[in-house]
């Protein structure tokens, strides 16, 4: 019974996507795609106890959900012939050569994070109709009312029928600015999991930074040439690995320099740095997401902080202000420049920062721990206040009390 | 599918006007390519006369139905198979109008 509902589990893991995209592609409409999905999966709760498993899993749901859809379309047409005309616009050809080994799936992937999409309404609709998130599940992870995240996908899928946004995969030359949209989507889902925002949450929600891994690694499986899905997906591992010595017992995050090694997840570690490798010996200029990879890859190769490579540090920041000249790199980069330069040297680049990032806690919570470096404690102080006003993560809000509290 | 594509022009900070030449230009391939419906420039908003009969009688007003800043300079009608390919158009639109473009499908 046990092995039956960790079958259905895995199966709804691996196969969710696959199904809804393979519906998709075959009635044009990822509402109907997505509840035959639904429909199949708790068939299976019902018939897999007594039946058994069959033996291709994915085959099977996709053939019942096709059947479900069928039946729903023979009861729909009784009454009008209406849906034939809200198909989606679709391609019947045969995958491009892309390397992609599951076309269906890319092109679920595509239409999800559209760029015609609110950036909300992208990601709740990748995390339902390729991650297999229930609404409720997406809802309580971005801590919006369940009615309202199931509105926000309703409407995104109208929005996609009404527009005729194309289930395809993009064309070669659009490829690398939507791959980039997709990226961006799973960063945010990664992001928020990492460090949570809201005054009643928890301070990191490891379901959403494993859900971003997850479907990282799908994509990176569908395009396993490109290089900045594998920098995201090394990122996202080098990140993850730290997970559990970030956070105290307490719910207080804890700093880089003070993190506990020891607990760091080696093996994560490992397919980060293994992939942070294979990117450098093809030799292809790296895009941003390589960049922060290489950067995570050198802070995790050091067994102790004080044995970080700051030299190596700096020149990869020198290297992502050329690809992203945002405040908030220069802000990171000012970090690496504390260790090599002294805090003076530092704190004078952040202070040149101020009106562009005077709202980011991060800008307030760097200077202050450079204010304290170089002996201004009541400036110091002042900016704790302000970082401590500004951050929306209570761990974070915990360790810059601490410190601003240390200061005596 | 057919989409409008509205020309969004803004008073603050006015398109340049000397595009003309583009975008007839732009029309012509939009004609050659099979995607053009209909296209029209605007008269300014201050030519604008809102009626409304839904009372006894017909109430005619000067000006357009909704002051702001920003406002409708033209319009097109455009065939397109599906939004990447309108989207693209629009895009190019755009550059040749100096002007933003919405894209809304019609139903």
């Amino acid at each position: 019974m046990n092995d039956v509902h960790e079958a259905v589990t895995r199966a709804h893991h691996d196969e969710w996507a696959r199904v809804v995209a393979a519906l998709t592609r075959r009635f044009g409409d990822l509402d109907r795609a997505e509840e035959a999905a639904a429909e199949a999966f708790a068939t299976a709760v019902e018939r897999w106890p007594a039946d058994g498993v069959p033996p291709n899993p994915g085959a099977w749901l996709t053939t019942t959900a096709t059947r479900k859809a069928i039946d729903r379309i023979r009861r729909e047409d009784k009454r009008d012939d209406k849906h034939k005309e809200a198909l989606m616009a679709h391609d019947d050809s045969p995958p491009e050569p892309l390397g992609a080994i599951d076309d269906d799936r890319l092109r679920l992937i595509f239409t999800c994070c559209h760029p015609a999409l609110g950036t909300e309404a992208r990601v709740a609709l990748t995390l339902r109709m390729v991650g297999g998130l229930t609404v409720p599940e997406i809802a309580r992870a971005f801590l919006v009312q369940e009615s309202a995240m199931g509105q926000r996908i309703t409407r995104a899928k109208a929005k996609i029928k009404a527009t005729r946004i194309p289930y395809r995969v993009p064309a070669a030359e659009d490829l690398p600015a939507r791959v980039s949209g997709v990226l961006a989507v799973l960063f945010l889902v990664f992001n928020e999991g990492y460090l949570a925002t809201g005054p009643d949450t928890d301070p990191v929600r490891p379901g959403l930074t494993a859900e971003a891994i997850r479907l990282t690694r799908l994509i990176r499986a569908l395009l396993p040439d490109d290089g900045e899905v594998a920098g995201l997906l090394a990122l996202m591992l080098l990140t993850e690995a730290r997970r559990t010595a970030r956070v105290s017992t307490r719910g207080e995050l804890i700093a880089l320099d003070e993190q506990d090694r020891g607990s760091w997840d080696e093996v994560m570690i490992a397919e980060g740095h293994q992939l942070v490798r294979e990117r450098l010996a093809t030799g292809v200029a790296p895009g941003r997401y390589q960049v922060l990879a290489a950067i995570n890859a050198v802070h995790t190769s050091a067994r102790d902080a004080r044995d970080t490579d700051w030299s190596q540090v700096l020149a990869l920041y020198d290297q992502l202000v050329r690809l992203d000249a945002s405040p908030i790199v220069a802000l990171n980069r000012a970090i690496a420049v504390a260790e090599l330069d002294g805090p003076e040297v530092a704190l004078a680049a952040v202070d040149h920062l101020a009106d562009k990032l005077t709202d980011y806690h991060a800008y307030h919570a760097t200077r202050a721990a450079l204010l304290r470096r170089v002996g201004r404690s009541q400036e110091s102080r002042a900016a704790y206040d302000r970082a401590i006003e500004l951050a929306g993560n209570t761990g974070e809000i915990a360790y810059l009390t601490r410190r601003r509290d240390q200061l005596g | 599918m057919q989409y409008l594509v509205s020309v969004i022009d803004d008073k603050g900070t006015p398109g340049s006007t000397d595009r003309q030449p583009a975008i007839s230009a732009f029309n012509d391939r939009l004609i050659a390519e099979g995607y053009w419906v209909f296209a029209g420039g605007l008269a300014d908003t201050d030519a604008a006369t809102v009626v409304d009969n839904r009372g006894e009688q017909p109430v005619f007003s000067d000006g357009p139905f909704v002051e702001s800043k920003e406002y409708l300079a033209g319009v097109w009608v455009w065939e397109a198979p599906d939004l990447d390919v309108a989207l693209k158009l629009a895009a190019e639109a755009s550059k040749a109008c100096d002007r933003k473009i919405e894209v809304r499908p019609f139903q």
